[in-house]
C-alpha cells in the first residue's frame, strides 16, 4: 500500500564526533507504506543516522547534528528517544530489550499497561492504579495478529525461541498506535532462516497496512526481497539509491565497499613464502556474539594473514579461540604438531602472542606504569627481566633491563608519554594500543595474533601501528594474523585475507582482488570465481 | 516444555535445598528436645504473630531487584523512637500502639528515603551497603537517644530517663502497651492462645502485598527488578521506583518492630534493633526465598522453620551434649551461615546462567559435528 504521502523526509543530515565526520549531507524520503533497505559496512554511518532519527541523547551530547528531518511534513527535533516515540518512530534494536521474566504481553505493553482506577489512587496517585490484565492481553493479541505470527501472549520471554523474542519487540512498537515509521536494525541477524522468512513476511504485512519501514540488514537477498528501495551508505555518504527491482547484489556490494584501487598500496613480497606454520582444521569457538562454526585455513611462516568480515560474524572468535580465551574445539597444528586447545598458558609457552581487541579489559594493567605493562607477560611466561639469586631460590625484578626494553619500544613505536613510568590509564587510545603491541613484541613470539589494532585511534596513529607491525614482520620474520573490521587496513598489509561470514570462512583472497569481491564475500553472496581460494 | 516427573522432583529439590535441610534437621531435633506438641504449637503461634510482619517487610525490595533489605534496621529504630515517646507520655493500650506507629511513620519515611538515595548510588551492592548503613544509623540513633532525648527533646518520665537527667535508660518497660495487640482479640483453644488481632493485621499486610503486586507501581518494580536499563528505556523512573520500594519496606519494618516489642513487653533501647535485619533475612532465606525471588509463603515457612530451630535446638543440644549454650550458639551461627550460603548460591546460579549461553553454542557444535558423521 504505497502512496505518495511522505512520512519521513531527511534533508542534508550531517554529523561529526569532535571533528571526525561520520555523516555527510544525507537526504532521502520515505513514503507511507514503503520499505527502505539501508545497507552499508560497519562504520558507514547507519547507526549514527538511526540514532539521530530516534533522538538518542548521545547525539545531543556530542554537539547535535546538521541538517533537518521532517515527520509528516513537520520539522522534528527530539531531545530524547521518548520524543521520537511520541512522534511516531518505533525502533527495534539489534540486541533484545526485553525483560526475560515477563510474558510477551507484559513486554509488549511495558510501561504502557492498561490500568483501572481504585480507591488508593486518590490518596497516593496514578501509580497505584490496577493493571487491567484482560485488556492488556487483548491489546497484545491485537498487535501480534497484525504481524500475523504465531506467538503465545502468555509465554515468558526467557523461554521463547529467539524468533519469538524478535516478534515481541516488533509487536511492542505496533501497539503504540502512533507508530508510523518503524526502524528495524538487523532484525534477522540472530534468526534462523525459517524464522527470518516469517519475519520478512510480517514486515511485508505491516507495510501493506501502511507502516513505513527502514530495514537495516547485511543479508542482501532479504533486503531485495522485502524492500521497495535500497539505499547504500559508505563513509557517511549516500552513494547509491535504487528501486529494488532495478538492481542486484553485485551492484550493491560494489557501492558498499567500492573505493578506488589507488586508495591503498600493497607491496608484493619479494620472496615466496614456503613453509606452513599454522594449520587450523574445523575450529569451533563458543565466543558469545562472535561464534565460529568450523573454519579451516593454513598460515605460512613469515606471512601476514588477514581475517576480515562484518561485526558479529565470528572473525574475532578465531584468535580468541586459538588463544584459549573461549571454549573451542577442532584441530590446530603448529609446525605440523597438534597443540592442545583451551590452554592459554601452554599456547603462550609455544611462542604465541595475542593483542586483544579488548584493550581495557584484558590488554592492559591500567593502574601500572608503561614499562611494567610491556614486560609483565614476558616476565610471567618466559621469566625474562628477572635476576636470580641462590640458584633461583630468590627472584628479583631486573629494573634496569625492564627500563631498557621499555625505552626501546617507546622509541620504536613512538609512544607518546611523559616517561616509561607513566600509568597506562593516562595514555590516549592510540598510545595504549602501542603499549599492547610492545607487550606482545617483548614476548619475542613466533606467531602474533592482533585483533582490531586500530579500533578507536586516529588516522595518524593507525598508520604508525600498521607500519610497526609490517616492519616487525619484515625484520624478524614473525608470522602475524591480523583481525580487523577495516578491509582497507587488511589489504594494505596482509599477504592473504580470509573473509568470515556467519561463523565460516567465505573465501580467502589476495589483497590485489577488487574490493567488490571482498564485499560480496562479507555479505555471504559468495562463490566467486577466479584465483581466490574458494571454500 | 514438558518435564518428566523425575526432572520436576530434581528441580524442586534444587530450588528448595535450604528449607528441606531444615525440615530434616527438625525431624531429628524435635523428638530429641522432648517438648510437648502443645508447647511447641503455642510457641510457634506466638512467634508467628511476633515476627511475621518484620519478615514480610523484606518482600517489596526483593521485587524491585534490590535484594534483601538489611536496612529494615532503620525502620526498627524509627519504631523504637515512637515507643519511647508514648511511654514518656503514658499512653496506654492499643491506642498507645497506634500512636507509636503514627509518630514513627514520618521518621521511617525520611530514613527510608535517605537509605534509598544511598542504595541508588550503590547499585548492585545494595545488601552490603544496607548492612553497613544499619551500623552507621545505629550510631546516629545512639547519639540521638543517649544525648538528644531529655536534652533537646523533652522527656519527662524519670522511669525511662537516666539518673543524670538526659538520655534514655538501657531497658524500657513497655508495661503500658504490653501485648496490647495480642490480647485485643484473644482466642483460646485448649491450652493454645491465639493473638487474633495481630494475625488480622498480618493478614491485612499480606493482602496489601498481593494487591500491590497488581498495581502499576508493583509492575514497575518488577520491571526495574529485572533490568534497570530496559525499564529506564521504556520510561519508568527507575531511581524513584527503587527509593519507593525502600521507603515502603522501612515503614513496614517500623510497624513490624512495634508489633514485635509490644509482644515482648520490654525494649532494650540500644540493642533491640541490632539483629532485626539479620534474623529477618535469615528467616526468609530459610523459607526458600532467594535474593532475587521471594513470596509470602517463603515468609511463613521461614518463620516457622527458623524459630522452631531456635526453640528446640537449646534443649536438643542439652540432651545431646549436655550443654544448652550450644543451642544459642547454633542460633547465631545458623543465621549468618544461611545468609552466606544463600548469597553464594545466588552468585553461583547467576554464573551458571552465563555459562549456559556458552554451553548452548557448544551443544550446537556437537550437533553439527555429529551430523557430519562424527569425524572429529
Amino acid at each position: 500500500m504505497e502512496s505518495n504521502e511522505v512520512v519521513l523526509k531527511v534533508e542534508n543530515i550531517g554529523k561529526d564526533f569532535f571533528g571526525n565526520v561520520v555523516l555527510k549531507s544525507v537526504s532521502f524520503e520515505v513514503k507511507k507504506g514503503e520499505v527502505i533497505g539501508l545497507v552499508g559496512e560497519n562504520g558507514a554511518g547507519k547507526s549514527t543516522l538511526m540514532n539521530i532519527l530516534f533522538g538518542l541523547p548521545v547525539i545531543n551530547e556530542t554537539g547535535g547534528f546538521s541538517g533537518n528531518f521532517f515527520l509528516n511534513g513537520e520539522k522534528a527535533h527530539f531531545s530524547s528517544s521518548f520524543d521520537a516515540l511520541d512522534a511516531g518512530i518505533g525502533m527495534v534494536h539489534q540486541e533484545f530489550v526485553l525483560l526475560p521474566g515477563f510474558t510477551a504481553t507484559e513486554n509488549i505493553l511495558l510501561n504502557r499497561e492498561s490500568v483501572k482506577d481504585n480507591f488508593a489512587v486518590n490518596i497516593f496517585g496514578d501509580r497505584l492504579k490496577h493493571l487491567d490484565r484482560e485488556d492488556m492481553k487483548k491489546r497484545a493479541v491485537n498487535a501480534i495478529n497484525k504481524l500475523d505470527v504465531n506467538l503465545d501472549p502468555e509465554m515468558i520471554v526467557a523461554e521463547m525461541p529467539v524468533g519469538h523474542r524478535q516478534f515481541t519487540e516488533i509487536a511492542r512498537e505496533i501497539d503504540r498506535s502512533s507508530t508510523k515509521l518503524l526502524i528495524l536494525d538487523e532484525p534477522t541477524a540472530v534468526l534462523t532462516e525459517s524464522e527470518a522468512e516469517i519475519m520478512i513476511k510480517a514486515a511485508k504485512k505491516l507495510a501493506e497496512e501502511g507502516m513505513s519501514i527502514i530495514f537495516i540488514s547485511h543479508r542482501l537477498h532479504e533486503v531485495l526481497d522485502l524492500c521497495d528501495r535500497v539505499l547504500v551508505l559508505r563513509d557517511g555518504n549516500l552513494v547509491f539509491e535504487s528501486e529494488s527491482e532495478n538492481t542486484n547484489p553485485r551492484e550493491i556490494a560494489e557501492s558498499m565497499v567500492g573505493r578506488s584501487i589507488s586508495d591503498f598500496e600493497h607491496t608484493e613480497r619479494k620472496k615466496e613464502l614456503q613453509k606452513d606454520l599454522l594449520e587450523v582444521k574445523d575450529l569451533w569457538v563458543a565466543m558469545p556474539g562472535e561464534v565460529v562454526k568450523g573454519v579451516n585455513f593454513t598460515v605460512k611462516k613469515g606471512e601476514i594473514f588477514g581475517i576480515g568480515g562484518l561485526a558479529g560474524q565470528g572473525k574475532l572468535g578465531i584468535a580468541n579461540g586459538i588463544m584459549g580465551l573461549f571454549p573451542s574445539r577442532g584441530k590446530v597444528l603448529f609446525k605440523g604438531e597438534e597443540i592442545p586447545l583451551n590452554n592459554t598458558k601452554n599456547i603462550l609457552d609455544l611462542g604465541f602472542s595475542f593483542v586483544s581487541e579488548d584493550r581495557r579489559g584484558v590488554g592492559l594493567l591500567l593502574d601500572e606504569p608503561i614499562d611494567w605493562n610491556i614486560t609483565f607477560t614476558a616476565m610471567q611466561a618466559h621469566e625474562r627481566f628477572i635476576v636470580k639469586y641462590l640458584g633461583g631460590l630468590l627472584k628479583f625484578r631486573n629494573d634496569k633491563e625492564i627500563r631498557k626494553e621499555a625505552l626501546k619500544y617507546i622509541d620504536m613505536l613512538q609512544i607518546k608519554c611523559t616517561s616509561e613510568k607513566q600509568f597506562a590509564r593516562a595514555l590516549s587510545g592510540g598510545n595504549q594500543q602501542k603499549v599492547c603491541l610492545a607487550k606482545a613484541f617483548a614476548l619475542n613470539p613466533e606467531i602474533l595474533f592482533v585483533s582490531e589494532p586500530t579500533r578507536g585511534i586516529d588516522v595518524g596513529a593507525k598508520e604508525l601501528v600498521l607500519n610497526a607491525l609490517k616492519k616487525y614482520n619484515e625484520e624478524s620474520g614473525i608470522t602475524i594474523i591480523i583481525t580487523s573490521s577495516e578491509l582497507e587496513e587488511l589489504r594494505s598489509i596482509s599477504d592473504r585475507i580470509a573473509i568470515v561470514n556467519e561463523g565460516k570462512i567465505a573465501g580467502i583472497l589476495p589483497p590485489s582482488k577488487p574490493a567488490t569481491d571482498f564485499g560480496l564475500l562479507m555479505i555471504g553472496e559468495s562463490n566467486i570465481n577466479g584465483e581466490g581460494e574458494i571454500k | 516444555m514438558s518435564m518428566s516427573n523425575s526432572e520436576k522432583v530434581k528441580k524442586f529439590l534444587i530450588n528448595n535445598t535450604v528449607p528441606i535441610l531444615f525440615v530434616v534437621l527438625l525431624f531429628f531435633a524435635i523428638p530429641l528436645s522432648g517438648f510437648s506438641p502443645e508447647y511447641l504449637a503455642n510457641e510457634m503461634i506466638t512467634r508467628l504473630g511476633r515476627n511475621s510482619f518484620l519478615v514480610l517487610a523484606l518482600l517489596i525490595p526483593v521485587m524491585a531487584g534490590m535484594g534483601m533489605n538489611f536496612g529494615i534496621v532503620l525502620g526498627a529504630m524509627a519504631g523504637e523512637i515512637g515507643l519511647i515517646f508514648i511511654t514518656d507520655w503514658g499512653v496506654v493500650g492499643i491506642n498507645g500502639v497506634f500512636l507509636a506507629m503514627i509518630i514513627s511513620t514520618p521518621i521511617a519515611i525520611i530514613l527510608g528515603f535517605v537509605a534509598g538515595l544511598i542504595l541508588n548510588a550503590a547499585k548492585g551492592r545494595e545488601m552490603v551497603t544496607g548492612f553497613m548503613l544499619g551500623f552507621f544509623m545505629n550510631g546516629v540513633y545512639q547519639l540521638f537517644v543517649l544525648y538528644g532525648m531529655g536534652n533537646i527533646i523533652p522527656i519527662n518520665n524519670p522511669k525511662i530517663l537516666l539518673p543524670r537527667g538526659y538520655g534514655i535508660r538501657n531497658a524500657i518497660d513497655l508495661v503500658n502497651i504490653r501485648q496490647a495487640f495480642d490480647s485485643f482479640i484473644k482466642l483460646k483453644i485448649g491450652d493454645i492462645s491465639i493473638p487474633v488481632f495481630s494475625f488480622i493485621i498480618i493478614a491485612i499486610l499480606c493482602i496489601f502485598i498481593v494487591w500491590f503486586r497488581k498495581t502499576k507501581l508493583g509492575q514497575d518494580m518488577r520491571a526495574v527488578g529485572q533490568d534497570n536499563d530496559i525499564a529506564a528505556a521504556s520510561g519508568i523512573a527507575v531511581k524513584r521506583t527503587r527509593i519507593l520500594s525502600i521507603v515502603i519496606s522501612t515503614v513496614l519494618a517500623c510497624y513490624g518492630q512495634i508489633i514485635f516489642l509490644q509482644n515482648i513487653g520490654t525494649m532494650n533501647t540500644y540493642n533491640s534493633h541490632e539483629q532485626v535485619g539479620t534474623f529477618a533475612v535469615a528467616a526468609i532465606l530459610i523459607g526458600g526465598a532467594s535474593v532475587a525471588k521471594a513470596n509470602i509463603s517463603n515468609v511463613f515457612i521461614g518463620v516457622v522453620l527458623f524459630h522452631m530451630t531456635f526453640i528446640v535446638s537449646p534443649r536438643a543440644g542439652k540432651e545431646l551434649v549436655g550443654q544448652a549454650q550450644i543451642g544459642e550458639h547454633f542460633r547465631v551461627f545458623v543465621s549468618y551461615a544461611v545468609i552466606a550460603i544463600s548469597l553464594a548460591l545466588y552468585a553461583w546460579r547467576r554464573q551458571a546462567a552465563k555459562n549456559r549461553e556458552i554451553k548452548a553454542v557448544l551443544d550446537e557444535q556437537n550437533e553439527a559435528i555429529e551430523n557430519r558423521g562424527g569425524s572429529q
